[in-house]
C-alpha cells in the first residue's frame, strides 16, 4: 500500500501517524493551490482587457477580508504546528522500557553495537515491536542517522550524544541513509536496517556471539585505562566519587553548576579539564583520540549504573 | 522620420550619453551600474547552470557514473554558492532596484552615487575570489560550510571561498545602506510613504535585512577561516568548539537571506499585477505592512533549519510556531495579488505571464514551507529533496520568476526597445513547464527518503529522477531563448515609447531610456499610487 502515493514502507510504530500528518498537510495545501490558481484563472479571463484604454474598477481593498486571509491561514497553521509539535515530541522521547543501542558515525561508515556488545558494520538487525533507543555519537564530522522506512531522523555530532528510537513494526529490510552531508562518500555511508522477528533475531543474535566480534565488558576497560587509580570507590582523595554520581547536580570549580548526564560525563572523559568539580585539581588526563567512542560509552553506561555505596 | 533623423532630434539618454568604456566602468549613474550588475549577475547565473545542468546529468542514473563522489560535491557546493549569492541575492535589487528605486522616487540619482560604484567593484572582488577557488579545484563542503567538515576536514578551497562571499556581503550592505537613505530623504514632493509604489516598499523592508542580517555572515565565515587557519576551536569539539554553534550563526543571515531573495520579487510581482489589471493593488497597506512583518519576523526563524541538530526540543517547538507566523503575511501578499484582478483591465502580456508564474509556484513554495515548519513531518523530510523542491520552488518559482517578470516589465524603459511578443510569451510557458516537471518529482522523491546531496541512490527513485532532469533541459531551453530576443531586441527591436504599457508610476512618465538625470524636471507627486483614469491612459 501507499505506492500510488508515493509513500516508504511504514516500518515503525510512528510511521502511520507521520505519514497521516504529511497527507493531512498535502490535502489542505492542495485546496488553498487549487483555490488560487482557480481563483486567478477565473478572474483574469472574465476582467480580460477589452479595448487597449480600458482600465480597472478602483477598489480600495476591503479590511474584513483581509481579516477573514489572515485568520484562516493563520489558524491551519497552528492547528499544523500543534499536531506537528504531537508528533515530534512523540519522536523526541523514547518510552522508558526502550533498550540501549549505540551507534558512531564517522567517514564513511556506521557502527552499531548491541545491548549485549555484538558489533555491526552498515548494517543493523533489530526485533519486531521492542521499542530501540540508538544513542549516537561521531568520530569525526556531523552526520545522521536517516531511516526513511521508520520516518526518524537525527544528527550525530562529534563530542556528544544524541538519540533516536523507534519500534520497528514489520519484518524486512529498510534502508540506512546518512542525512548530513559528510564530505567525499557521504551518499554511500548508508545501509540496511534489518528488522527480524524475536525469535530469528534471538537465533541470529545467538550465532554471532562466540566469534571475537565483541567489546571488553567495562569493568576490563575501567582497570585497562586506569581510572580506578583515582575514581576510587573507597577515597575520594584525588577524584570525585562515580558511584550515585549520575543524574546529580555537581558543582564546578567556576561556581556553576552542571547535571551530571550521559553528554557530561562523556565530556569529562574526553575533555577532563572543561568542567572540573569544585574541590579538586585539574590532574585527569585527556581521553580524547585515545579510546574509542565504543569504549567511551560503554564507561558513560558502566558509570551511569553504578549506584551509591557500591 | 527616419531613425537616423530621429537620434540626431532626440536629446541623449543615459545610454547614449557617452559610448566609452571610461564611461560605464567609471560611470556613477545608477542606471549604468545597474546594467554592469546586470552583466556581472548574469555571468554568475550561467556558471551556476552549468553546475545545474551538470547535476541533473549525473542523476539520470543510480550509480555515480559521470563524476566522482569528490567532483559532484563540489558541483553541487558551487552550484549552490553561485546562484545564493552570486545570482539570487544581488538579483533584484542590485539590477531592478539600482535602475527602479531612485527613478520611482522621482530623484537624479541614489543617495551616494559613488558608495553605488564601489558596491559593484565589490561584488566583482568577491566573485572574483569565488571564481578564483571554483578554478583552482572548487570548493565541497555545500554552500552551508557545516563545521566541522569545512573547518578541519575539508581539503578544498574552503578558505577563498568563504573570502568572496565575505566580501561581497559588504556589495549587498552597500546597496541597502542607499535604498534605506535614497528612500526616506529624496523622495519627490508629494510621495508620502503611503503613495510608495509597493516595489519601494519590499526594497526598503530588504533593505533592512541586508544591513542588518549581513554583519552576522561575515562574522560567521571570518571565524570559519579563523578555525581553519589558526586551529583556534570556535565550531570543531576536538578542539573544544561547538559545531552546532556554527548553524546557528550561519543561519542567522541565511534564513533572513531567504527575504532578501523573495522579498524584492514580491515587489516586482506587486508591481506587475497592478500594471497588467490596470488598477490600485487591493488591500495596499497590507501589501506594504506585510513586506516589513516578514522582514522582522524573518530574523526569528533561523532554527527551523535545525529541528534535527540537536538543539533543545523546547526550542524547536518555538521556531516552529513562530516559522508559521511568517507564513501569514506570505499569504495576505497571495490573496491581495488575487483580489487586484477583480473588476481589473487584465492583458496577458510576457511580464503578466511571469506574474501569474509566480503566484502560482510561489504558493506552492510557501505551503510545502508550512509543511517543513510542522515538527514531527520536518524530522522525515529535513535533508531530503522534498526540502530541495521547497527551495527551488520559492527562489527559481519565486525569486527568478520575478526577476524575468520584472526585466520583462521594465526592458522597454531600459533599453527602449520591445522584444518579440511571441518568443517571449512562448518562453515564459516553457519556463513554467520545465519548472514544475524539474521540481515537482523532487517532492516525491523526498518523502520516499531521497537524502539531498547524494549522487548515488537506490534504483528504485531512477523514473522520478531521470522526469526532474528531462524537465531542466526544457527549463535549460526557457532561460535560453530570452538571452537571444533581448540582446536582438536593443539594436532591432521596435521603439518602446515612453509608456508601452499604459502603466501608472513615475517611471513611465520620463522618456525610454531616461535621461541621465531620470526626468527633464523634478516630478510632483499628486495621486495616490496606481491610480488609473480612463481618460489619462495613453498607451506608447
Amino acid at each position: 500500500m501507499g505506492n500510488w502515493l508515493f509513500l516508504p514502507p511504514q516500518g515503525s510504530t510512528v510511521a502511520a501517524e507521520v505519514d497521516a500528518l504529511y497527507l493531512a498537510l498535502v490535502a489542505i495545501s492542495a485546496f488553498f493551490a487549487v483555490l488560487i490558481a482557480v481563483l486567478v484563472i477565473f478572474l483574469g479571463v472574465r476582467y480580460r482587457r477589452q479595448s487597449d484604454d480600458q482600465v480597472g474598477v478602483h477598489i480600495h481593498g476591503s479590511t474584513p477580508l483581509e481579516i477573514l486571509w489572515s485568520a484562516v491561514p493563520l489558524a491551519i497553521m497552528l492547528a499544523s504546528f500543534v499536531w506537528g509539535a504531537m508528533v515530534f515530541f512523540k519522536l523526541s522521547r523514547p518510552p522508558a522500557h526502550a533498550v540501549e543501542y549505540f551507534a558512531v558515525g564517522k567517514q564513511w561508515m556506521w557502527k552499531f553495537q548491541h545491548p549485549d556488545g555484538t558489533r555491526e558494520i552498515n548494517i543493523l538487525h533489530v526485533p519486531v515491536g521492542q521499542a530501540i533507543k540508538v544513542t549516537m555519537t561521531s568520530e569525526d564530522v556531523i552526520h545522521d542517522l536517516f531511516v526513511p522506512g521508520f520516518r526518524v531522523k537525527m544528527d550525530v555530532l562529534p563530542g556528544r550524544y544524541t538519540t533516536v528510537w523507534f519500534e520497528a513494526k514489520r519484518a524486512g529490510k529498510y534502508h540506512l541513509f546518512c542525512a548530513e552531508y559528510c564530505g567525499a562518500e557521504h551518499s554511500r555511508m548508508g545501509g540496511w536496517i534489518i528488522v527480524q522477528e524475536p525469535h530469528d533475531y534471538e537465533r541470529w543474535l545467538a550465532g554471532e556471539r562466540g566469534t571475537d566480534n565483541r567489546l571488553a565488558g567495562p569493568e576490563d576497560l575501567y582497570k585497562r585505562y586506569a581510572c580506578e587509580s583515582c575514581h576510587r570507590f573507597d577515597s575520594t582523595a584525588r577524584a570525585p566519587q562515580l558511584a550515585g554520581l549520575f543524574g546529580r547536580e555537581v558543582r564546578l570549580k567556576d561556581g556553576q553548576t552542571v547535571t551530571a548526564d550521559e553528554n557530561y560525563i562523556l565530556e569529562s572523559i574526553l575533555q577532563p579539564n572543561e568542567k572540573v568539580v569544585s574541590g579538586y585539581q585539574p590532574i585527569m588526563p585527556t581521553f580524547q583520540g585515545q579510546m574509542s567512542q565504543e569504549e567511551a560509552h560503554s564507561l558513560v553506561r558502566y558509570i551511569r549504573g553504578l549506584e551509591a555505596g557500591k | 522620420m527616419s531613425t537616423t533623423e530621429r537620434a540626431v532630434a532626440e536629446p541623449p539618454n543615459y545610454l547614449s550619453a557617452d559610448y566609452g568604456v571610461k564611461s560605464w566602468l567609471l560611470t556613477t549613474d545608477h542606471k549604468r551600474i545597474a546594467i554592469l550588475y546586470l552583466v556581472a549577475v548574469t555571468v554568475f547565473f550561467v556558471i551556476g547552470g552549468i553546475f545545474a545542468v551538470l547535476i541533473r546529468l549525473e542523476l539520470l542514473t543510480p550509480q555515480g557514473d559521470l563524476m566522482q563522489s569528490d567532483t559532484y560535491n563540489r558541483v553541487f557546493t558551487m552550484h549552490g554558492v553561485a546562484m545564493i549569492f552570486f545570482f539570487l541575492i544581488p538579483s533584484i535589487p542590485a539590477v531592478l532596484g539600482n535602475f527602479m528605486v531612485p527613478i520611482m522616487v522621482g530623484a537624479r540619482d541614489l543617495a551616494f552615487p559613488k558608495v553605488n560604484l564601489a558596491s559593484w567593484y565589490v561584488f566583482v572582488l568577491g566573485g572574483a575570489f569565488t571564481l578564483y577557488a571554483m578554478i583552482a579545484g572548487g570548493v565541497d563542503t555545500g554552500w552551508t560550510f557545516y563545521t566541522p567538515f569545512s573547518t578541519t576536514f575539508s581539503n578544498t578551497h574552503v578558505v577563498a571561498t568563504g573570502l568572496g562571499v565575505f566580501i561581497v556581503g559588504f556589495a549587498s550592505i552597500m546597496t541597502g545602506l542607499n535604498f534605506i537613505v535614497t528612500i526616506h530623504r529624496m523622495r519627490a514632493p508629494g510621495l508620502t510613504w503611503f503613495r510608495l509604489p509597493l516595489f519601494l516598499w519590499a526594497h526598503y523592508a530588504t533593505s533592512l535585512v541586508m544591513i542588518l542580517g549581513t554583519p552576522v555572515i561575515a562574522i560567521t565565515t571570518l571565524l570559519l577561516a579563523v578555525e581553519r587557519g589558526f586551529k583556534i576551536g570556535i565550531f570543531d569539539p576536538a578542539l573544544g568548539g561547538d559545531p552546532v554553534l556554527f548553524q546557528h550563526l550561519f543561519w542567522f543571515y541565511s534564513h533572513p537571506a531567504v527575504y532578501i531573495m523573495v522579498l524584492p520579487a514580491m515587489g516586482v510581482i506587486s508591481e506587475l499585477v497592478a500594471a497588467f489589471s490596470r488598477k490600485a493593488i487591493f488591500g495596499y497597506k497590507f501589501v506594504a505592512g506585510a513586506s516589513v512583518a516578514i522582514a522582522i519576523l524573518g530574523f526569528l526563524v533561523w532554527g527551523h533549519h535545525m529541528f534535527v541538530s540537536g538543539q533543545s526540543v523546547y526550542a524547536a517547538t518555538i521556531f516552529s510556531v513562530l516559522s508559521m507566523l511568517v507564513a501569514v503575511p506570505s499569504a495576505v501578499k497571495i490573496f491581495n495579488w488575487a483580489a487586484t484582478l477583480y473588476k481589473g483591465s487584465v492583458s496577458f502580456d510576457t511580464p503578466m505571464l511571469y506574474a501569474l508564474g509566480f503566484i502560482g509556484l510561489f504558493t506552492i513554495g510557501g505551503l510545502t514551507g508550512v509543511m517543513l515548519a510542522t515538527l514531527g513531518l520536518d524530522v522525515h523530510v529535513h535533508d531530503t529533496y522534498f526540502v530541495v523542491a521547497h527551495f527551488h520552488y520559492v527562489m527559481v518559482g519565486g525569486t527568478i520568476m520575478g526577476y524575468l517578470g520584472g526585466l520583462h516589465y521594465w526592458w522597454p524603459k531600459i533599453s527602449g526597445r520591445m522584444y518579440p511578443k511571441f518568443w517571449s510569451k512562448l518562453a515564459a510557458l516553457i519556463i513554467f513547464v520545465g519548472f514544475n516537471l524539474t521540481f515537482f518529482p523532487q517532492f516525491l522523491l523526498g518523502y520516499m527518503g531521497m537524502p539531498r546531496r547524494y549522487h548515488v541512490y537506490p534504483e528504485e527513485w531512477q523514473v522520478l529522477h531521470v522526469l526532474s532532469s528531462a524537465g531542466a533541459s526544457i527549463l535549460g531551453v526557457g532561460y535560453i531563448i530570452p538571452v537571444f530576443y533581448l540582446i536582438w531586441s536593443m539594436r532591432y527591436g521596435p521603439r518602446a515609447g515612453d509608456n508601452p504599457w499604459g502603466a501608472a508610476g513615475l517611471e513611465w512618465q520620463t522618456s525610454s531610456p531616461p535621461p541621465t538625470h531620470n526626468f527633464v524636471t523634478t516630478p510632483v507627486v499628486t495621486t495616490e499610487p496606481y491610480e488609473y483614469k480612463a481618460e489619462e491612459v495613453t498607451v506608447g
